[in-house]
């Protein structure tokens, strides 16, 4: 008989989503579904936030760090490439929201294409002539272009430099569901629903071709590149798709925030995006899940030693990834046991 | 546009060199540790952010200089700075020391992956930089003058200030002595021996903890000195200054080809004086700008940096 440990979750988890048949196993999801929609509400209890409020905290930061990191998860989780610069396609979907919705008649969802798309085609702009480096040096590429797109906003005319884009556009009522400034729950009804497409795409993803690639690539990428693989074609999927959830976030931060600018989009945020994967558990969906959420979450939770949040947040990271260097949820053994040679790439 | 350039190219060049000083010592800190762990040190900006708190401490609060008081001369002048000097790279040497101690040595030993190292870095780096936040209550914090900025002579039009020579000077000497010593020292081989060959090195005996302290050490104190140096020309320092700095400097060390010193020297040298003449033809605003766009030209067509030797890329 397998002994479960209970303070493994992860595997937890695993064993209770493996023996369920199919119905138990939509009974879990719709449940949990239900579980999370209902979040908005439990603002009364131990989990109000001191100072911000609470179901402003549930969309920003906690749902829109969620789906970053989901969508940077895909990049460095996946395909094992250090993106430092994740920012700057967050930074793309909000200012491609903010010019067009200030500038033409589109909705929200009518930019969000639009949004995505760009974020992509830097995705592809960046990624093309980058993608070859590894390693740090990557790493400083991709920060070097995090900060040249915070910069450029920074400093142009047509983005209104640092005083920013104000009077952006809130989406259109869906329904009787209003979005409101005073009371966000639909929009964290929307940010859920997207963070569900996304973790479905990665699942879909992941069993097939570009995940088994990607998978390959991340192991060792010589040895993928011997075998066949496209590595260059697929770490540039891998970078693009990553870039197009950091895009729709972006759309739909700026459509929540009714104002952007260029501070918002310091190496700051690529920084805490990279630490809510890490911290989470790199590669494991639920993981990042569950990272982004308590990183997102902690800081305005703490408020009331409102002074030293960031003093204890930056210890908490030292201390987890001193104790539980694979993250809180780790991915699988079998995935982890070639983390070994990892160490050397 | 490029009407400033020429007409103040020498005054430029001056102060792109005493940047590029600065720059160098910073870099040395990255570009040691990256040597020997091959790991980007993310904390070495809050490195030199507590190491300029070393020198504005011992102006102000040793020595009892204000804003108001007379700046020093002679061997008094002489006293202080080297005093500050000190006490910058003491404490910029200590915080290193700490910050390997507590983000890297227990997921050195355990030898885990790359990036929970990374996080527990960047986990110390928000940590330092709050703790001197909450100190100076998000204040800048400006250092008096001990050191008067007469002008010594003029060179081609260009005026020649005495902190742009002390700097220039002082930070040579400084590199050099610690080049010197990587090269000749028995630490220093050791160093070398741990950055070309990990487990090589551990065979023929290095004791690998002591080198690592020792190389986080080094960087501190190179690191603290540029500290020094920076509150010595730009009289004034803030909680989050490592940031920017830090950067460029990281910038300069990946630029010479990181992991190694003389690539260091020559990359903080180039970054110093490029900055200074971008920001003369296209506006201070636009100065980072180039400065990333070289840098990833360079990495594009010499992916081990402008005088990278050293580094397979492999490895990287």
């Amino acid at each position: 008989m397998r002994v479960i440990n209970y303070w493994n979750f992860r595997d937890f988890g695993a064993s209770i989503w493996e023996k369920a048949n199919r119905p138990k196993r939509i009974a879990i999801a719709i449940g949990s579904i239900f579980l999370v929609g209902l979040l908005p509400f439990a603002g009364a209890s131990f989990l109000a936030t001191p100072i911000a409020a609470y179901d402003a905290v549930l969309v920003y930061p906690v749902g829109i760090f969620v789906l970053m990191a989901l969508g940077l998860n895909i990049v460095v989780g996946k395909s094992g490439m250090l993106d430092l610069g994740y920012v700057a396609f967050f930074a793309i979907g909000a200012y491609t929201m903010a010019l067009m919705g200030t500038h033409t008649h589109l909705n929200t969802w009518e930019i969000m294409p639009f949004g995505i798309g760009f974020a992509m085609l830097a995705g592809v702009l960046l990624g093309l002539p980058t993608l070859r480096l590894r390693g740090d040096y990557l790493a400083i590429v991709t920060l070097g272009f995090g900060e040249i797109v915070r910069l450029i906003a920074l400093n142009s005319s047509w983005t209104k430099g640092p005083n920013g884009i104000a009077n952006i556009p809130m989406p259109p009522d869906i329904g009787p569901l209003k979005f409101q400034l005073e009371d966000q729950k639909v929009f964290f009804w929307v940010v859920v629903t997207m963070i569900m497409l996304v973790i479905w795409m990665i699942r879909r993803l992941s069993i097939r071709r570009p995940g088994r690639a990607w998978e390959a690539i991340r192991q060792d990428e010589d040895a993928a590149e011997l075998m066949g693989v496209p590595t260059l074609k697929y770490k540039i999927w891998s970078f693009t798709l990553g870039a197009a959830v950091g895009g729709a976030a972006g759309v739909l931060y700026a459509s929540k925030n009714l104002f952007i600018a260029p501070e918002m989009f310091t190496l700051n945020v690529s920084i805490l995006i990279l630490s809510c994967v890490v911290f989470g558990g790199i590669g494991n969906i639920w993981g990042v899940v569950v990272g982004a959420t308590i990183l997102g979450y902690l800081p305005d939770r703490i408020r009331f030693i409102s002074d030293a949040r960031l003093l204890v947040f930056g210890t908490v990271l030292v201390v987890v990834m001193n104790f539980r260097p694979d993250g809180l949820l780790p991915r699988k053994k079998r995935e982890k046991a070639i983390v070994k040679k990892e160490v050397n790439v | 546009m490029f009407a400033v350039l020429i007409d103040q190219f020498w005054s430029l060049t001056i102060a792109g060199v005493a940047l590029g000083f600065i720059y160098v010592l910073i870099s040395l800190g990255y570009t040691m540790v990256y040597g020997v762990l091959r790991m980007i040190n993310f904390a070495n900006s809050e490195i030199f952010m507590w190491g300029t708190f070393g020198t504005v401490v011992t102006n102000r609060d040793i020595f009892h200089y204000t804003q108001t008081s007379e700046p020093a001369k002679g061997w008094k002048l002489a006293l202080v700075l080297i005093s500050a000097l000190l006490m910058s790279m003491f404490v910029a040497a200590l915080t290193a020391v700490f910050v390997e101690f507590v983000a890297y040595r227990r997921l050195r030993m355990k030898g885990t992956n790359r990036l929970a190292t990374l996080i527990s870095a960047i986990g110390i780096s928000i940590a330092l930089q709050e703790v001197m936040r909450l100190l100076t209550a998000s204040r800048p914090v400006g250092s008096p003058r001990v050191l008067e900025k007469i002008i010594l002579t003029q060179i081609w039009g260009a005026n020649i200030r005495l902190d742009t020579v002390v700097t220039v000077i002082a930070a040579a000497i400084i590199y050099f002595l610690l080049e010197r010593f990587i090269k000749l020292s028995r630490m220093g081989k050791a160093i070398r021996a741990v950055s070309q060959n990990e487990d090589a090195a551990k065979l023929m005996g290095v004791n690998l903890n002591r080198v690592i302290t020792m190389t986080f050490l080094v960087g501190g104190l190179a690191t603290g000195a540029a500290g020094f140096f920076y509150v010595t020309v730009f009289e004034y320092t803030k909680f989050n200054i490592g940031f920017t700095m830090g950067l460029a400097a990281f910038t300069a060390a990946v630029l010479g080809g990181i992991g190694n010193i003389r690539g260091a020297f020559l990359g903080g040298l180039s970054l110093g004086l490029l900055e200074v003449y971008a920001s003369a033809v296209l506006g201070t605003q636009w100065k980072a700008v180039t400065v990333f766009i070289v840098l990833v030209m360079v990495l594009l067509f010499k992916p081990n940096g402008l005088f990278g030797e050293a580094i397979q890329q492999t490895r990287a």
